[in-house]
């Protein structure tokens, strides 16, 4: 099966990184799945999106992202965020609170609070 | 002559216990060099991911003319960002970024601009705030391990400032105007580069309008196989002009960032070595005094001595008298 190596960097340290036969991602412009040999792009993510790589070995992969970007080139993949978060490492208990704390008010804090909690319950699986 | 000793003894004590500290303190900074150097080595993936797309994007824009990579023509405010540390006890390092900054500053006012300063870290808050300088903005709290969101905290002003441009408060006229964000035209960043365990070098580095690195210095194994040829033409979402303006302000928040994770590597190391120094002083010091001690101590026993016998001698004096 035709691979790819992909990327996920956040700007303290490299999330992940390996082979990957398919990389899922939501840009500003809608839902956008990536395979092996994919024309060369960039994208910007959605505000708190989620990120979702199938490997090499048959697994997922899921990660939050935050204020993201991919790129795109011959037969790499790497995702650019200023924060991200892999399913595994999210403390879900913490981000439903933050959500019910988030629930209404409309400033760009609050926001954004609701926007990150709500892509970690998404990446961790949960219902949102 | 007693005294002499006990004071003494009082001082080598006092000097023993600070030795004790400055050495704790080199040791605890030694360490935090290796964890900071750690952190801008985890850093630099990001930083080199980002210099590469932007340098794509550069290349297939059609327009180039986003604010934050065009010089004004007419600059009349620059905004200055100094990076100190929260404490002290690192010899020279302050002194030499505020120093790097105070020059900075003088050379943007004989090119007829107005610095206005950002500052980083209680020490160099202090020094302004003392000589009464206005300081436009200030963070403090993180200067040892500072983290994305500071670099952002302080990113998102300044790169606010700078897309306000000073000509919002009408020309030179309306300087103090009530507009509560005053904008500036170019944003400088005043650091200390870490070197070495021995040498920081204060830096001074100008992030907008700014120049596009090109990371075209062979970085061979990462992506060079694929970017051998002319860059891949690009498919954009959203359009490039649109991904460029979004993407400028974030690489601008990367460079502040790395500015700061080597601040606090170079902090470190002043650090350990301005300790260095006073564990060695306290070292020497507490051998002169011992060395004088026993002086003092050789001394008092030879009087001694010398009072036994004179007494002892008066004493047959006066028995062979009889």
């Amino acid at each position: 099966m035709a691979e790819m190596t992909v990327e996920l960097v956040a700007v303290e340290r490299r999330v992940w990184s390996g082979k990957a036969s398919s990389l899922f991602a939501r840009t500003l412009e809608g839902e956008l799945g990536v395979l092996p040999g994919h024309a060369p792009l960039l994208g910007e993510l959605v505000e708190g999106g989620v990120v979702t790589v199938r490997t090499s070995d048959g697994e997922t992969v899921t990660a939050a992202v935050f204020g993201g970007f991919l790129s795109v080139t011959g037969e790499k993949v790497s995702v650019l965020a200023e924060a991200a978060e892999l399913a595994g490492e999210i403390d879900v208990k913490a981000a439903r609170e933050a959500l019910r704390q988030a629930e209404s008010g409309d400033d760009q804090e609050t926001i954004s609070v609701r926007q990150r909690a709500t892509a970690r319950l998404k990446a961790a699986g949960e219902t949102v | 002559m007693a005294a002499q000793l006990r004071v003494l003894r009082r001082r080598i004590r006092s000097v023993q216990s600070t030795k004790k500290i400055t050495r704790a303190m080199e040791l605890i900074a030694t360490s935090r060099i290796s964890r900071a150097q750690a952190r801008v080595e985890a850093a630099r993936p990001y930083a080199e991911e980002i210099t590469k797309v932007l340098s794509a994007l550069a290349g297939a824009a059609v327009s180039l003319d986003t604010p934050l990579l065009v010089e004004r023509e007419n600059p009349q405010r620059a905004a200055v960002l100094v990076v100190t540390s929260d404490r002290g006890m690192c010899g020279a390092y302050n002194a030499n970024v505020i120093r790097a900054a105070e020059e900075l500053q003088s050379l943007l006012r004989e090119q007829g601009k107005t610095p206005k300063l950002y500052v980083i870290g209680r020490k160099g808050l202090n020094y302004y705030r003392f000589r009464r300088r206005e300081v436009v903005r200030s963070w403090t709290g993180f200067s040892e391990q500072p983290g994305y969101e500071n670099a952002a905290d302080a990113g998102n002003t300044l790169v606010s400032a700078f897309l306000a441009g000073s000509d919002d408060t009408d020309g030179g006229s309306g300087e103090d105007g009530s507009a509560g964000l005053e904008g500036v035209d170019e944003l400088h960043v005043v650091y200390s580069e870490f070197r070495s365990m021995l040498s920081q070098v204060p830096t001074a580095r100008r992030v907008a309008p700014l120049e596009v690195e090109y990371s075209d210095n062979g970085d061979g194994g990462a992506g060079g196989s694929s970017s051998s040829g002319p860059l891949p033409s690009y498919d954009f979402e959203p359009e490039a002009d649109i991904l460029l303006a979004n993407l400028l302000p974030k690489y601008i928040n990367t460079r502040i960032f790395a500015a700061l994770l080597e601040a606090a590597a170079s902090e470190s190391a002043a650090r350990r070595q301005a300790m260095k120094a006073a564990t060695d002083n306290a070292t020497d010091m507490i051998q002169d005094l011992t060395r004088e001690a026993n002086q003092a101590r050789q001394a008092q026993i030879t009087q001694e001595i010398s009072e036994i016998v004179g007494g002892a001698e008066a004493l047959s004096a006066v028995g062979s008298d009889e």
